[in-house]
């Protein structure tokens, strides 16, 4: 099985809700640790840089998250993924 | 719709100050109607009961539905204009996101604290002239009854306003209730 285990993807987003809340709601998402960079900061809208690690990511849960909370994903950046054997 | 969600919309639509604000300044609006209205009535030759409490009523309902309907008219289209505002600075259509179902619900509880405020308050005000006309009896007249619960209501909105603004509620209370004093003054100037 396949798993993805890892996902750097460029976001840009509202000011509200902020980067701490967004984070929290990506981390909601499933067992994942996130890290978010601000790299760009406009009147009304902030560029990120999402990591997101996991064991078993879903992507389209996080997609649908991302949208939900009015941020709109540009591109995926970089990804990991493992296919190690479940036991 | 649940609380989170309710919070989540507010937070992001920044609306928490705005409702509050509505509350107040349509409460007040409500409060003061009422008192101008109960304050003419005492000064007047005598007037029967039913037709102070239907006069009330009929100033309640109505500061009710326009306070409803300008909030929700005026609120809906800023909530538009800042959505599209967005949708253009992300250069994205954001119809199925928080920021879009904000747009559309928080019109509606923005209108309903709107239209609730002074409805609620003119209730609260008129309920010592309700109590005389069921046959309770109240230990003072029950349009001076009513006006000190206009009073009433009205520090008690000015508390409120200290207690949000991290001054002292009394102080507050005591300055929305000289503002009530000096209606009531201007009232009795005109009638007399």
């Amino acid at each position: 099985m396949v798993r993805l285990k890892h996902l750097r993807l460029d976001v840009l987003k509202p000011h509200h809700p902020s980067v701490i809340e967004f984070s929290k709601i990506l981390a909601e998402q499933g067992e994942c640790r996130v890290r978010v960079m601000v790299l760009e900061m406009d009147e009304k809208t902030e560029t990120l840089e999402v990591e997101i690690e996991g064991s078993n990511l879903d992507f389209d849960q996080i997609q649908s998250a991302i949208s939900a909370i009015g941020a709109s994903l540009h591109s995926i950046d970089a990804v990991e993924v493992d296919s190690a054997k479940s036991t | 719709m649940d609380f989170q969600q309710l919070k989540l919309w507010l937070h992001l639509t920044r609306s928490h100050s705005i409702v509050r604000r509505y509350f107040v300044v349509n409460g007040f609006d409500g409060a003061l109607t009422m008192l101008g209205l109960i304050t003419g009535f005492h000064l007047s030759d005598k007037t029967q009961i039913t037709v102070v409490i239907s006069a009330c009523l009929g100033a309640a309902v109505a500061l009710g539905i326009s306070g409803m309907t300008s909030a929700y008219l005026s609120e809906s289209a800023e909530r538009r204009k800042a959505l599209a505002d967005l949708e253009e600075a992300m250069v994205t259509d954001l119809s199925n996101s928080a920021h879009a179902n904000a747009a559309r619900a928080i019109p509606f509880l923005i209108a309903l604290v709107n239209g609730a405020a002074p409805l609620l308050m003119s209730l609260v005000i008129i309920t010592p002239l309700w109590l005389a006309n069921a046959g309770v009896s109240l230990p003072l007249d029950p349009l001076l009854a009513a006006i000190g619960t206009a009073f009433l209501c009205i520090f008690g909105l000015g508390a409120f306003l200290g207690n949000v603004g991290g001054t002292s509620w009394l102080l507050s209370g005591i300055k929305t209730v000289a503002i009530a004093l000096a209606t009531v003054l201007i009232i009795s100037l005109l009638e007399s």
